[in-house]
């Protein structure tokens, strides 16, 4: 029941030009950014050669490529997420869901699986650019698959922020602008802690750019991982009670 | 199974607004039910809580036997539903819509395109089956919606105003559509047409202000005469001098040759009456109890309305009363 709502979910997504734009758009900023940054890479080649230990191919280019990718999707994932639920709520299609056998659970839990598989897609399309390396040199795969998953729970989890936000209003553009107030906010928490040299304080700890940065350097942790997982849970959680909430109050 | 759907004391609050109180009734397979009441009256309130789209403040919901509240997703496989604004995807064509509604509603594969072709056909989309349903009227949405609702052909389908934006033709195909439905389903049908209940229901309730304050069979409310009648003589009724004529009492002249009067007498009695007089009788009819009249009676005079009430309550129990039986 949860795949079909993910089906539907999906293939409507493509159906409206939107994200045939944004996979377009992201693509077409992130092949000039991994362009520049391959000419930042020739340029300084020769001097990396001179140097012990000298960072590679992967480090130079791939991670800033990720990095950049995850700057532009915060502003991009909050558009994706905010017609998931709001939307069905404005054009009264969510009574269709609700009065059908599926518990408001399945609803939440396929609407966003739906929205997982067009990350997955976009993710994949990211991920072909430094692929595409390996015809002409050798890559550090571990880091770039590390990098790869990491940005992909830093999408997941801005995902289900966006879900969250998408419950509580049924106004799509409220949602985004939320949604993507929260990401940055989110994303920037530790700035001051970074400056003063503390990384180890409470406000480093709920920045997503913390966590996402140690799986850019392929350092697997099981502390980034819980983090980004407990994060899609709870707001996953949340945007079901929130459901739940509006049926009984409305 | 006695009932598909029985009420039992719901209520419904939005914060001190009281939406629907202490409402309770019971449909019965083969049953069409018309449910009436001017806007805001609570009507859709009351469906959105059958469907599960809202949770009550307070009551029991039993559908097909199975308790809405407590085991929902088994309640719900029972139930179609068409609320009042039809829950279509516009991005969808009418037949990938149709196919995510049945899965919805866990049909499985073999039997998916064969339940999808007989919706179509029978709420007349054939031709529209492979069209974006933004592209489409308003008449054909509202058909998609209804559809939609009888797809997995469901016990108890739920209507909400079907034939609004419907062209006349439509309506009838889909009147004849719920009538040929009601004899294998029960049906609720919600709607501000009176006539469309006349036609199509054999059952009827009325909720005003969130009480319900009528509810009768059809064939019931039809039969009660009010012992008025409207008769035309050939003769002029200057010349005859009703009021020497006992039998007829409370007389109301509409015409020269025209005139409406109460009487005691049957209808049979009183034709013979008025043949034996040699008055030339042209027309005869009995006036019914209009369900119109009925409705502006119970919604409108608010002051007079109290002892009807509490008499449809008494009604309501032994209704009630009869189907526990």
């Amino acid at each position: 029941m949860i795949l079909v709502i993910a089906k539907r979910e999906f293939r409507s997504l493509f159906l409206s030009p939107l994200a045939w734009v944004i996979l377009a758009v992201v693509q077409v900023i992130l092949a000039w950014s991994f362009f520049t940054s391959i000419d930042v890479f020739f340029s300084i080649q020769a001097d990396l050669g001179t140097l012990k230990n000298a960072p590679g191919v992967t480090d130079l280019v791939i991670s800033p490529l990720f990095e950049v990718a995850s700057i532009i999707l915060l502003m991009v994932t909050p558009l994706l997420t905010m017609r998931l639920i709001s939307e069905e709520k404005r054009n009264k299609t969510m009574s269709l869901l609700l009065s059908a056998p599926v518990s408001i659970t399945e609803i939440v839990l396929g609407k966003y699986l739906g929205l997982l598989f067009f990350i997955l897609t976009m993710l994949f399309l990211i991920v072909l650019m430094p692929l595409s390396l390996s015809m002409g040199t050798e890559l550090d795969y571990e880091k770039l698959f590390s990098g790869a998953f990491g940005l992909f729970l830093m999408l997941a989890a801005f995902s289900a922020a966006g879900l969250y936000m998408s419950s509580l209003t049924d106004n799509p553009m409220i949602a985004a602008i939320s949604t993507f107030g929260l990401l940055l906010l989110l994303r920037m928490i530790n700035m001051n802690s970074a400056s003063a040299g503390g990384g180890e304080n409470v406000l480093a700890y709920l920045s997503l750019h913390t966590h996402f940065t140690a799986l850019l350097r392929g350092i697997v942790n099981s502390r980034d991982i819980a983090y980004f997982l407990l994060f899609i849970f709870g707001f996953v959680v949340l945007a079901i009670r929130q459901l739940e909430t509006q049926r009984l109050q409305s | 199974m006695s009932s598909l759907i029985s009420v039992n004391n719901l209520t419904r609050r939005y914060g001190n607004i009281c939406a629907v109180n202490n409402i309770s009734f019971e449909l019965a397979t083969g049953d069409i039910l018309g449910f009436l009441g001017p806007n805001g009256a609570g009507k859709s309130t009351t469906m959105q809580m059958l469907t599960g789209n809202l949770a009550p403040t307070l009551g029991e919901i039993s559908i097909n036997g199975v308790d809405l509240l407590e085991n929902p997703k088994a309640a719900k496989t029972s139930l179609g539903y068409l609320p009042e604004t039809p829950p279509l995807y516009k991005e969808m064509t009418v037949a990938e819509y149709l196919q995510f509604c049945g899965q919805l509603h866990r049909i499985n594969k073999q039997a998916l395109s064969s339940v999808c072709d007989s919706a179509i056909e029978r709420c007349g989309l054939g031709n529209v089956r492979k069209r974006l349903i933004r592209n489409l009227s308003k008449g054909y949405q509202q058909r998609v919606g209804i559809a939609q609702a009888i797809l997995h052909s469901p016990p108890v389908i739920i209507l909400d105003e079907p034939t609004v934006g419907l062209d006349p033709i439509q309506i009838l195909e889909i009147r004849q559509l719920i009538k040929t439905l009601g004899q294998t389903h029960g049906i609720i049908l919600c709607t501000h047409i009176l006539p469309e209940v006349q036609a199509v229901c054999n059952r009827v309730q009325i909720i005003n202000q969130g009480e319900l304050v009528y509810s009768a069979d059809m064939a019931d409310m039809l039969s009660r005469q009010t012992g008025r009648f409207e008769i035309t003589l050939s003769s002029k009724l200057d010349d005859i001098k009703l009021s020497d004529h006992r039998v007829f009492t409370a007389v109301e002249f509409i015409d020269g040759y025209h005139f409406s009067a109460e009487s005691d007498l049957s209808a049979e009695q009183l034709t013979e009456y008025i043949v034996q007089q040699q008055w030339g009788l042209t027309r005869f009819t009995t006036q019914q109890t209009s369900l119109e009249q009925i409705f502006i009676d119970l919604t409108l005079a608010d002051t007079n309305t109290a002892d009807e009430r509490t008499a449809n309550k008494d009604l309501n129990n032994e209704k009630r009363q009869s189907n526990a039986a």
